[in-house]
């Protein structure tokens, strides 16, 4: 209490501190959540007999230790990245859309069946081709959504997760029927794509293209929010729809744009998922990137910049899954519970937000 | 017993058998869901709880030995989801739909961590009752195979429509979900009736997990939920919080997830995948339908943030 005073005794000099204090706050609840949720595996692990130092010794060493690991950390960044501004993107006008996996295995078929069409077609041509087929497949899935809450007051949540269902089951039935290479016997699968239309890897890095797309994905997305007067329409409406239909701001058009843009973005996980690394469509595709994603746009409390540190630590510990499981004999659901505990953890941390003085704005006391 | 070629209608009999069979998770889930959404609150976790539910119904099936003992564990596990959704759901500012999928994302986890050595093994299955004696028809007789667990479901459902109606029980609940002030001022405290509602809502689910792992389909395995969980949750809304609809909506889409497997076993197996996915775009198809824009839905609870 007594600190409080001084503060306004010398708010002049100490303005710094006191303006910092309140953007401390989306920062340090969060990560105080994930750590408590990190600390709540731990007891987990204890309870079960294993030694969580080792456990996080080893996601250190198979996720962020050496030059290799960080580099196979990296390489699968990229669907965490796309997935995540598929959550991200939407809840920035309050919907909450989960179904991004529906995009991503849509969107990797899409850029498989135009790759394959294009057949000896330069790399100029097919990549940009194949791209804009899985962005424009994925937006169309997860902008219906978006219509369909609009249009007819869908609840966002539960038909993007059944979307999501019917993505699979149109993957399955195109793969096994109408688009099967019939060389593909025992794993239904597309037609291998021409080596031309395969995306490589970043120079001097084992690490594919679409971790630089990802990255920019995540920037053009910030800017977008932040720095535009369409994301500064879409928080407002994301704070209070009524209003901002009140205001005449096209809520409708944004609902659709935004919802349309983060599918566009699983779309494209899916085609660097087929382009860069299966080189063809199949059931691999279906790998739950997209329930990944939900996770670290909330942890990044669907700040589009957050979401690339903390997609690159989930990431890691993705990585080190198959090092835990050989040296802790530990099942490979393990890092899931850890994603759940985690994930409980940081929405519990919501009810945190204004509960400390030290984050309180400061004013100056007027005599 | 002689194999009767039945043709063509060999298919509605396989659907109304597997409307039965599939529907009971269907059944208790929504009914669960019902309980819990007519208090104010919604728990989209019943996925999770679902699939921990079968998991630790079966486990503890096969340890003990009694198909029923593992039912009541899968109770006990989905009770435990749900005393930890509606704990965690009355703190202040914490979004119950986000918390339903956390939830979700953490039941799985921990049913596919602890449900590794539990793959391989046998468990005993539940009891059924033979309806189809008349007949000396085999696939009539598979059809009319019913669980005993489908017929708890049938007076559960009618219990619940009671309960609702005419008790006191069934009113505090109601207000609740109504108002949340209103049940206030009648000294009600909302956060525990809610709790409760969550709780036994999560031991309904996980009733409806252990029918998946102990009779239909009959093993615990990581692929044995498909959405049944989530589609419940929707159910419910089509169902307009009526447990009596939640029955008959059940059966439609216990019908609906049963046309694949009905038209494989008479030799029609092109475009299997397709039909797999018709409850799901039945469901999606019922929601469209029946939701509206611009009022909220008809004899919806008040509090429930899903159509606020």
């Amino acid at each position: 209490m007594s600190t409080d005073t001084t503060t306004e005794l010398h708010a002049p000099e100490r303005r710094g501190v006191a303006d910092l204090a309140p953007r401390l706050e989306p920062l340090i609840i969060p990560i105080g959540a994930l750590l408590g949720g990190l600390f709540a595996f731990s007891v987990f692990l204890v309870l079960l007999g294993k030694s969580p130092v080792d456990f996080f010794g080893l996601v250190y060493k198979a996720g962020f230790g050496t030059a290799f690991s960080w580099q196979n950390t990296l390489s699968r960044v990229a669907p965490l990245l796309l997935t995540a501004l598929c959550v991200a993107l939407p809840a920035r006008l309050g919907l909450v859309v989960i179904g991004g996996e529906g995009a991503v295995v849509l969107g990797g078929l899409a850029a498989a069946v135009v790759g394959t069409a294009l057949l000896g077609a330069p790399t100029a041509i097919g990549i940009p081709l194949m791209m804009l087929a899985a962005m424009l497949i994925g937006g169309l899935w997860i902008g219906a959504v978006g219509a369909l809450r609009i249009r007819r007051g869908v609840n966002e949540t539960i038909s993007s997760l059944l979307m999501a269902y019917i993505a699979i089951a149109l993957l399955n039935h195109l793969v096994e029927g109408p688009f099967r290479d019939p060389a593909s016997l025992n794993k239904p699968s597309t037609a291998p794509l021409d080596p031309a239309l395969r995306v490589g890897e970043l120079p001097g890095m084992d690490v594919h293209w679409g971790f630089a797309a990802g990255i920019i994905a995540c920037i053009i997305a910030w800017v977008l929010i932040e720095r535009t007067t369409w994301g500064f329409a879409a928080r407002i409406a994301g704070g209070n729809i009524r209003a901002a239909q009140v205001q005449g701001l096209p809520v409708g058009r944004l609902i659709i744009c935004f919802t349309a843009a983060g599918g566009a973005c699983a779309g494209l996980a899916g085609f660097f998922e087929v382009a860069a690394i299966h080189g063809s469509a199949n059931g691999s595709l279906v790998s739950g990137y997209g329930y990944t994603g939900i996770l670290i746009a909330f942890l990044a409390r669907h700040n589009p910049l957050a979401i690339i540190p903390v997609a690159i630590l989930l990431s890691g510990f993705e990585a080190s899954s198959g090092l835990i499981q050989r040296r802790m004999d530990l099942p490979d659901a393990t890092i899931l519970v850890l994603e759940g505990i985690v994930f409980v953890a940081i929405l519990v941390s919501e009810t945190l937000y204004g509960r400390f003085r030290f984050f309180a704005p400061r004013t100056e006391v007027q005599p | 017993m002689n194999e009767t070629d039945l043709g063509l209608w060999a298919v509605p009999l396989a659907m109304i058998g597997g409307a039965i069979r599939v529907s009971t998770p269907f059944l208790f889930v929504s009914l669960g869901e019902c309980l819990t959404e007519r208090s104010g609150r919604i728990n989209l976790g019943l996925e999770g709880t679902l699939v921990f539910g079968a998991m630790s119904g079966y486990a503890v099936a096969y340890e003990s030995g009694s198909a029923w003992v593992g039912v009541l564990a899968a109770a006990l596990a989905g009770m435990l989801f749900g005393f930890f959704h509606g704990w965690i759901c009355k703190l202040p500012k914490v979004n119950d739909i986000a918390i339903g999928i956390a939830l979700m994302l953490l039941g799985m986890g921990l049913a596919f961590f602890f449900g590794k050595p539990y793959v391989q093994p046998q468990a005993p299955d539940l009891p059924a009752i033979s309806f189809g004696w008349w007949s000396d028809i085999s696939q009539v007789q598979a059809a009319l195979q019913v669980n005993v667990l489908f017929l708890i479901g049938i007076v559960l459902t009618i219990a619940m429509g009671w309960m609702f109606r005419t008790t006191r029980i069934g009113l505090i609940v109601r207000v609740v979900g109504d108002s949340t002030d209103a049940a206030r001022s009648m000294g009600l405290n909302p956060n525990v009736v809610r709790l409760l509602a969550t709780g036994a809502g999560g031991a309904l689910a996980g009733v409806g997990g252990a029918y998946l792992s102990l009779y239909y389909p009959g093993s615990w395995n990581e692929g044995l939920s498909s959405g049944q969980g989530l589609m419940a949750v929707a159910l419910v809304i089509f169902a307009r919080w009526s447990p009596v609809n939640c029955f008959w909506a059940a059966l439609l889409f216990g019908g609906a997830g049963a046309l694949g497997p009905a038209l494989q076993s008479v030799g029609i197996s092109s475009g299997y995948y397709l039909f797999y996915a018709a409850p799901y775009v039945l469901t999606l198809g019922l929601l469209i339908a029946t939701s509206s824009p611009n009022r909220a839905l008809e004899s919806a609870p008040g509090e429930l943030s899903i159509t606020k």
